[in-house]
């Protein structure tokens, strides 16, 4: 039996997988931008499970602006990402060390 | 099958500011291909128009009831016409002081307009928002814009990898954000703040799950107003971007993010106020500890201010965790005194760079005084104005909140707060012994416009002058917040 706790169980569990991604990732920019794009899916799956629940479409709805967001959002980070890359040759998040202090 | 009421034009109303602004800023986007660089200005006066033109369409809701549109989602109480009416004024000074800088790096194209009126389109929603979906649509289109401005100088290293940083960081926080949104949906059952104040005050829920979003919300928002733990990108993100850049994003977003709080957590999740209570005076109390604390360590002047600005916004949440209505007002009238403060000193910076020379190193303001002694006491102003030095408004500003905590019976709160600006009096008197006491490193004249003197004047004096009769705003803002709650 699928109930709602095991949706949330999952989203859970790919938020952490996808927060952890973030922080323990010190090689390449692109696998930070996927592990946004997990954490954005891991929120959509709480969403729906809990509108399904719920009985309301108010939920779904969400998930669509949500799925729309993310798609100006990556299109403006792999932006941001090709101008890193013509500045500096690289897409290590190592060299991203210029401003400290 | 739900059916709606067609929408009627009374119902778009309220919306009248944010759907001129659109349409402007679609006009602005297309006339601009047409310019030539040297008809720029076209595009400057028209946003200048624009601003103009929001502020005589959103006056009459000023001391009108609240009106909502768009099916409830959306609202226009007072305390949306005061935020959106002091957006307005900060946008038209940022642009202003923003002008000659960005003429002097090649960056004063349409983009630079286009992107400030969407990000400032974004703020308007998220102030005017009452329903989750709205709050999110107009964070993102505010932070969108926000990443695309830090990028705009293309060629710096500097500003990609700052902008990449505030993208990441920027994007972990929408994600929490929403996490928490959907947990709270997930136990209210509703995305409208004010149902969901009526369910939680009927009470009987299960906690745990509760708590849990109400977290991750509280995390979310923390990282975009930038207070300790998740201030990790604002120094960053301050240095690195084009310093016209900077102004826009340590001014407007500031008052947004505070109205924006002020909707969810009081608006909305008002019955939680004791759980989210405590979470605030953490966050506060570190920021103000860290930002003060790490500041003095800087001999960057706009690194300096983004540490600055982390103790500011810790000092702001504490009118918001004293959880009443004097309280919330007092943090509205600090947010509006810090957006001025900034303003000014974001716009001296500004003033003082020429092409080939940022002017934002602590050194470069070295015998300000003998170079120009008006500008100097201008930078004077500012600075005890930060440090909470009267009669300037920033030490009625700090009043305020703090007898709001106190009012509350959170003196030791109080105490911690002026023993830490205590300890950031020191850097901030440090800029005008520099300026006063040392010998001029740079001798070149100051090239500024008249019309930058002067608007940056009345920066400055609008901090003396507010601090001797801050009554008018603070009742303005004790009005905004009665006639909206």
């Amino acid at each position: 039996m699928v109930t709602l706790s095991s949706y949330l169980i999952l989203g859970g569990l790919l938020f952490a997988l996808s927060v952890l991604g973030i922080f323990l990732n010190r090689r390449n920019v692109i696998i930070l931008l996927m592990a946004i794009e997990l954490m954005l899916l891991a929120v959509n799956l709480n969403f729906l499970a809990f509108a399904h629940y719920l009985g309301d479409l108010a939920g779904q709805v969400f998930v669509f602006f949500i799925l729309t967001v993310a798609a100006a959002e990556s299109a403006i980070g792999l932006a941001i990402l090709v101008v890193l890359f013509r500045n500096k040759r690289t897409v290590d998040v190592e060299e991203l060390d210029q401003l400290r202090g | 099958m739900i059916s709606l009421p067609p929408l009627a034009y009374a119902d778009l109303q309220p919306l009248l500011p944010e759907l001129f602004l659109l349409a402007m800023a679609g006009i602005i986007l297309l006339l601009d291909t047409a310019l030539s660089p040297a008809n720029r200005y076209v595009s400057y006066l028209l946003t200048l128009a624009t601003l103009a033109g929001c502020t005589w369409l959103t006056l009459p809701h000023l001391g009108a009831a609240p009106a909502t549109a768009l099916y409830g989602m959306f609202i226009e109480d007072p305390l949306a016409a005061v935020s959106k009416l002091v957006l307005y004024i900060a946008v038209a000074a940022t642009l202003t002081y923003a002008r000659d800088y960005l003429k002097e790096r090649n960056l004063y194209r349409g983009e630079f307009f286009v992107l400030a009126l969407f990000a400032l389109l974004g703020m308007m929603v998220m102030i005017s928002a009452y329903h989750f979906l709205m709050l999110y649509l107009g964070l993102e289109l505010m932070s969108l814009s926000l990443y695309a401005l830090v990028a705009l100088q293309r060629d710096s290293a500097a500003a990609s990898e700052a902008a990449m940083k505030y993208f990441v960081l920027g994007a972990i926080a929408s994600g929490m954000l929403l996490y928490g949104m959907s947990m709270i949906y997930g136990v209210t059952g509703t995305l409208y703040l004010g149902q969901m104040r009526s369910v939680l005050q009927m009470g009987a829920f299960p906690s745990l799950p509760l708590v849990f979003g109400l977290v991750f919300l509280v995390a979310g928002m923390a990282f975009k107003l930038g207070v300790v733990p998740f201030h990790m990108w604002v120094p960053d993100v301050y240095e690195g971007a084009p310093t016209a850049v900077t102004l826009f994003l340590g001014s407007a977003p500031k008052l947004a993010a505070l109205v924006f709080v002020l909707r969810v957590l009081v608006w909305g999740l008002e019955p939680l106020f004791i759980d989210w209570q405590q979470m605030l005076i953490v966050l506060a109390i570190l920021s103000m500890a860290i930002g003060n604390i790490t500041a003095i360590a800087q001999t960057n002047l706009k690194r300096m201010l983004a540490y600055s600005t982390i103790a500011h916004m810790g000092f702001m949440l504490l009118g918001v965790l004293a959880a009443d209505r004097v309280g919330y007002g007092a943090a509205l009238f600090y947010a509006i005194a810090y957006l001025i403060m900034s303003l000014a000193a974001f716009g001296m910076i500004l003033l003082l760079s020429r092409a080939g020379f940022e002017s934002d190193r602590l050194e470069d303001f070295k015998g300000l005084n003998a170079r120009s002694p008006w500008l100097a006491f201008l930078m004077l102003l500012t600075m005890f104005s930060m440090a909470g030095i009267p009669p300037t408004v920033g030490f009625y500003a700090k009043l305020a909140v703090l007898e709001a905590v106190v009012n509350q019976g959170y003196v030791w709160i109080a105490v911690a707060a002026v023993m830490f600006s205590l300890i950031g009096a020191f850097y901030y008197l440090r800029v005008v012994k520099l300026m006063y006491f040392d010998a001029p490193e740079q001798s070149s004249e100051i090239s500024a416009g008249a019309d930058v003197r002067l608007v940056l004047s009345v920066n400055g004096l609008a901090l003396l002058l507010l601090g001797i009769l801050p009554a008018p705003l603070m009742n303005l803002c004790l009005y905004a917040l009665k006639a909206s709650l």
